[in-house]
């Protein structure tokens, strides 16, 4: 083992004998093309909904409960699909969480929530997940659409125009911290703040 | 037991000429249905073109109540407010905990007691699903006529018309 490392080495040290420098240079540009665009192609295509729902878990359990909500049928026919609240947008951040979606690739293979009644066991430590998450970047899934510079709140009712006008405006609160259960159904919420 | 068989056959007799006599008439009285229905006596092998979804009144304004004991109605949406095993929206700020926060009414401490008259820490089981009573309202006509008049004004009425 050890020495195939060594022989590995030692021909990465060497300088090419056999290969012109412009056969390398390009050879290894084209790779890195190929390389690079297979990458993101395949960041992208599990980025869909299509992928999401390509499993049972998230087909008939979330995927059902999203169908009644604003977020999938409205007036304006704009809607929001489940990597638009559910992976951040900007790359870095985009790559973290695809790191830590390795647990849930984890959790399909072992059958964690392959049934209803799994899921609906772990619903509240699910939906904790995304509100930390949420809570802590400060709902930036929801103001990638839902911009606070540009609402209006003379078209909002009353109640909502005022909460938005102090809480959330002076940063006291985040969307999160109302619009809990706007896509899925809520777990038991016991404890949460603002509900028991 | 010959007797018997008499007695049945005679009812039997019986039935089938009064059946024979009423069946125009329930047939007629079928046909001359006027009740009311929401699918407006379209035939039963039509698809009835369905009625415009009114809107709900979202204004956030208090409505007076028609009578003393009526449960008063919500003036605001409740669009995807789940009130189900797991919780209660509406609870989330009519709660008596929450009320200062949201400042919306609180629920009738009536709300609080059991059926014996037991005040509880929270909302009464047999009041738990709030729009079993309370209910928003639809920017609509309403579909029949209402002649309801409230307590006040025929009492008002009463002392217009002595004077």
């Amino acid at each position: 083992m050890k020495n195939i490392l060594k022989i590995g080495w030692q021909t990465l040290r060497k300088p090419s004998a056999y290969y012109s420098l412009g056969a390398l240079v390009i050879g290894g540009f084209i790779a890195g093309i190929i390389f690079w665009g297979g990458f993101n192609t395949a960041l992208e295509a599990t980025n869909t909904e299509e992928f999401c729902i390509s499993c049972h878990e998230m087909e008939n359990n979330v995927y059902e409960e999203l169908k009644t909500t604003i977020h999938f049928s409205n007036r304006s026919g704009v809607r929001a699909t489940c990597p638009d609240c559910h992976v951040p947008h900007k790359w870095t951040d985009k790559i973290a969480r695809k790191m830590q979606a390795s647990k849930e690739v984890w959790g399909m293979l072992f059958g964690t929530i392959d049934t209803r009644e799994k899921f609906l066991a772990h619903r509240r430590q699910l939906a904790q997940n995304e509100w930390t998450r949420l809570k802590a970047n400060d709902s930036l899934e929801c103001r990638n659409c839902h911009n606070f510079d540009y609402m209006d709140f003379t078209e909002q009712s009353p109640r909502a125009s005022k909460q938005h006008s102090t809480s959330l405006a002076s940063g006291d609160k985040t969307c999160i911290d109302c619009h809990k259960g706007i896509a899925h159904e809520l777990p038991d919420m016991k404890g949460v703040e603002g509900w028991d | 037991m010959n007797n018997f068989k008499n007695n049945l056959t005679s009812l039997l007799k019986k039935t089938l000429v009064l059946a024979v006599l009423f069946s125009p008439i329930s047939a007629m009285a079928v046909e001359s249905n006027e009740v009311a229905t929401l699918r407006d006596q379209t035939s039963i092998d039509e698809q009835k073109t369905p009625n415009v979804i009114p809107k709900v009144d979202n204004k956030d304004i208090k409505q007076s109540r028609n009578y003393p004991m009526q449960p008063p109605v919500i003036p605001h949406s409740t669009r995807n407010y789940y009130i189900n095993l797991n919780n209660n929206k509406c609870m989330s700020c009519h709660s008596r905990q929450q009320t200062e926060k949201s400042q919306a009414p609180m629920v009738s401490v009536t709300h609080y007691m059991d059926r014996d008259g037991n005040f509880l820490a929270e909302i009464s089981p047999r009041r738990y699903f709030c729009n079993q009573c309370h209910v928003t309202q639809l920017d609509a006509k309403p579909l029949v006529e209402n002649n309801f008049i409230d307590m006040h004004s025929l009492m008002k009425q009463k002392k217009a018309d002595e004077k």
